[in-house]
């Protein structure tokens, strides 16, 4: 065995892709994000097993039965609790989150503030193409205020919510952004977000072909991060706050420890319990 | 004043006043010195929804035998203050043999179902007697006046006193002590009450213990060690009882965002191989129907207490009914077979949650514990729960042998399918909510979906629930079917029916889904006369029976919402004259 041999990682992505085919529309960004998620576990030369994708509902969610990774596709917007009871309860499993912009931002927007502030140490990626596509063209809450539908004629009127921004301010501690439209770039950035203890958020740009194909000019309208990743809270929260929301790449990394109580660990037994109740 | 009174066994008293005036604290030293002289006791709370100030009520009954219901009436009451006592009118019946004292400052305040109504008066001046006490507070002269009424041996107070101040030092113990002494000087001069007999022998084996933490215990015991909860009145014992208890058996408690995050995360911990449970109150368990229906199709095991209060909506948070029946059964999306159990005492609350924790793991599906406010926030003596054998186990899979597959919902006869946990090589699988086939693929097929429905209902049906399924006692041609916190009520009435010509039997039911009907409708056989009793408002139990039994035309119903308790007087007439007293 030669030493290149040694260092070739024993994982391929298609180690972690599973023989079902994809609900998605062709040309859906999502294909790609799958593509990123199995390269960034093949890089870090995973055991899939030891890899869980829980997911919630939506277009995006439909993610864990494509891979061959232990998944969980769950309710509606409850993603991230159900992955964090099962990180608190088994801390040696890799635990990636995979979500979209409805499923996350409306109604799991609760869970996504609280799982910043709580720092269990999981990978959330969503995947953004501002529209329910599942429920085939609503808007979502980061569209347009003026996209017109047909449930919110002439647009929802709302201005959309900046999912880095509130990312920032609850406590996550790794924030970036990437564009499906590229495929390679977004893997790195999704291996460095896995690699990062504690809550890291990835917001992927993916676009939906079918009821916005507006979203395949997004190609031409993202541009990567002109500085480097920042540690300080302000910077980041100006960063964040003046962004346009095309810039891709690592735009803060924090320091916070993870949030991991020890499991495991027994200091006495059932019967000392039940002492504190003798007479 | 004092006349001599025969001894009794048993006795019944509250001590009330506004939040914060210490007469829970006063009542749980009360229960707990009885405990040390040997007597049986159970300490039920009553207060309002206020956090401080409200009105408040310690309500105990003590005896020389085990104490399974409420009283029909009390014989003693000492109110600190008057503050909102009328409150309490309802859940406090008087008789002329009732003896009721106040603080004498404010006799002027002392509402009028007191002043008017026949019980006998006594006044002790609370303020001035602990104002001449460094250190002294009211609630310790009452405790020692109470003491002394009721024949308490001095040394059992002192010693419970010194217990529960032990972390407040030796000052507080003093004043305590000096304040019950000053108590106990001035009951001579109060209206006689009956006195308990000081016991004899062996108090061994006994307990104190509120249901909420013989509720927390049943769930260790049965091998839960991962809990995610939000606060909720009256569970919220339950999680702050078990959050230390599972650190130090190697478990652990998350407190979560909210109720839709605490099941969600309780099933998580469990996917990943460590029993769970979350616990909650009504408006939480409606919270977490939608993801118990997920658990119910990705068979995952976990365990829900609901400790029931007052319905709908916020309702009576503090006070105790059984109107979440319908939804614990009803409530989650599709036919989604479940478990439902419900304890009957506070004793029973440590082995029904342990059951349930191994019903759940070895059905793989969630499983909902119905306790109540009454069982759950009332603290009593009890002989010590024997220990059983209910250990969670669930059948999981190993790594399939080279060119097998892995099927995680794979057709068995028992329905039950080998579960893999992460980690296990080889069998990689995505638990999943939507219909599936046995391989867990997503599938919308009617084929999938009929053989994947048979396969969920066949595990709740064909189990073997032995014995548990109901308690069953007392003999007659009249059968009082009742459950939950119905049951002490029942029992007691039932003893003191025994030997009579309308000596009945109770049957008390512990499994209340999958419905035991061959169980049921068997017990039911020979019975002449059938009443239904429980604690809610439409007779959510009767519909459930009616439903599910081939139940009898003419059978009788006795139904009252919370939160009055049921009591053994009731039943007794119930089965007696056809109606309550």
């Amino acid at each position: 065995m030669t030493a290149e041999t040694a260092i070739t990682p024993k994982h391929t992505p298609r180690d972690y892709k599973s023989d079902i085919k994809p609900v998605w529309c062709p040309g859906c960004g999502d294909y790609s994000v799958l593509g990123s998620i199995t390269k960034a576990f093949s890089e870090l030369n995973l055991d899939p097993e030891n890899v869980a994708v829980i997911s919630g509902i939506g277009c995006s969610s439909r993610i864990p039965a494509y891979t061959d990774c232990y998944g969980f596709h769950g309710v509606h917007g409850r993603s991230l609790p159900l992955a964090a009871g099962l990180k608190v309860a088994r801390p040696d499993m890799t635990v990636l989150v995979a979500s979209g912009d409805g499923d996350g931002f409306s109604i799991g927007g609760n869970h996504f503030m609280h799982a910043c502030r709580r720092n269990v140490d999981l990978t959330y990626v969503v995947m953004d193409n501002r529209v329910y596509g599942m429920t085939k063209g609503q808007a979502s809450p980061t569209t347009e205020p003026d996209w017109d539908n047909a449930l919110t004629p002439g647009g929802s009127g709302i201005s959309p919510f900046r999912p880095l921004v509130i990312a920032l301010a609850a406590g996550a501690n790794f924030i970036a952004r990437g564009f499906s439209g590229d495929q390679n770039g977004t893997a790195k950035l999704l291996k460095e977000a896995i690699e990062h203890p504690g809550f890291s958020f990835v917001q992927i740009l993916s676009p939906c072909v079918t009821f916005r194909p507006d979203q395949k000019e997004w190609k031409d309208d993202v541009h990567d991060a002109t500085v480097d990743p920042t540690d300080d809270l302000g910077r980041a929260a100006r960063r964040l706050m003046t962004d346009d929301g095309f810039n891709v790449g690592v735009l803060y990394r924090g320091e916070r420890e993870a949030f991991q109580p020890p499991i495991g660990n027994a200091s006495a037994t059932v019967a000392d319990l039940e002492g504190k109740f003798a007479l | 004043m004092n006349q001599p009174t025969d001894n009794a066994t048993s006795i019944s008293l509250v001590l009330a006043g506004s939040g914060g005036s210490g007469v829970i604290t006063a009542g749980n030293m009360l229960l707990a010195a009885a405990a040390k002289a040997g007597w049986y006791g159970l300490m039920t709370r009553s207060a309002g929804p206020q956090i401080r100030g409200g009105e408040a009520a310690a309500l105990l009954r003590l005896s020389s035998e085990p104490v399974s219901a409420q009283p029909d009436r009390y014989d003693l009451i000492i109110a600190l203050d008057w503050m909102n006592f009328e409150r309490f009118a309802d859940e406090i019946p008087l008789d002329e043999n009732t003896v009721i004292i106040g603080d004498a400052s404010a006799a002027k305040k002392t509402p009028a179902f007191v002043t008017e109504g026949p019980a006998r008066r006594g006044d002790i001046d609370f303020k001035n007697l602990s104002k001449a006490i460094p250190g002294g507070r009211p609630n310790m002269i009452a405790l020692g006046t109470v003491g002394a009424l009721i024949g308490l041996p001095e040394d059992a107070l002192d010693a419970a006193l010194s217990d529960a101040l032990a972390k407040r030092g030796e000052d507080a113990i003093t004043a305590s002590r000096a304040g019950a002494q000053a108590g106990r000087s001035v009951a001579a001069d109060m209206p006689a009450t009956p006195k308990l007999p000081t016991p004899e022998g062996e108090k061994a084996g006994r307990w104190l213990i509120s249901g909420n933490e013989a509720a927390g215990l049943g769930a260790i015991r049965g091998g839960v060690r991962f809990v995610a909860a939000y606060p909720i009145t009256p569970a919220t014992e339950i999680l702050e009882w078990m959050s230390p208890a599972l650190t130090k058996v190697g478990g652990v408690l998350v407190q979560a965002e909210d109720e839709l995050a605490s099941i969600n995360m309780a099933i998580g911990g469990s996917y990943g191989g460590v029993p769970a449970l979350t616990a909650t109150s009504g408006p939480g368990l409606a919270l977490m129907t939608e993801a118990i229906g997920l658990a119910v199709a990705s068979e995952v095991p976990v365990v829900i207490v609901d400790v029931m209060r007052g319905g709908p909506s916020t309702g009576i948070p503090t006070k105790s009914e059984q109107s979440d029946l319908n939804m614990a059964l009803y409530a989650l999306p599709g036919d989604a077979p479940h478990i439902v159990v419900a304890p009957n005492s506070i004793r029973d609350c440590v082995f029904t949650t342990q059951w349930s924790v191994h019903l759940a793991e070895a059905m793989q599906t969630p499983a909902i514990v119905l306790s109540d406010q009454a069982l759950g926030q009332a603290k009593s003596v009890i002989a010590a729960p024997a220990d059983i054998a209910f250990i969670a186990q669930r059948e999981t899979a190993s790594t399939p042998a080279q060119g097998e597959n892995y099927q995680r919902y794979a057709v068995t006869a028992s329905g039950v399918s080998p579960m893999a946990l992460p980690g296990t090589p080889g069998c990689a699988y995505t638990a999943d909510g939507l219909e599936h086939n046995p391989r867990g693929t997503p599938s919308g097929g009617a084929k999938d979906h009929h053989i994947q429905l048979d396969k969920r209902q066949r595990k709740t049906d064909d189990f073997d629930y032995g014995q548990h399924w109901a308690d069953q006692a007392g003999e007659g041609d009249t059968v009082v079917l009742t459950w939950g916190s119905c049951t002490g009520p029942v029992l007691e009435a039932l003893e003191n029916l025994a030997g009579t010509d309308d000596a009945a039997r109770m049957i008390s039911m512990r499994l209340l889904m999958p419905a035991p009907k061959d169980q049921l409708t068997k017990a039911l056989e020979g019975a002449k006369r059938v009443i239904v009793v429980e604690q809610t408002h439409s007779g959510q139990f009767m519909g459930y029976l009616r439903a599910n039994i081939d139940l009898p035309r003419d059978a009788e119903h006795y139904c009252i919402p919370g939160p009055l308790p049921m009591r053994p007087g009731d039943i007794v007439s119930l089965v007696k004259e056809g109606t309550p007293s």
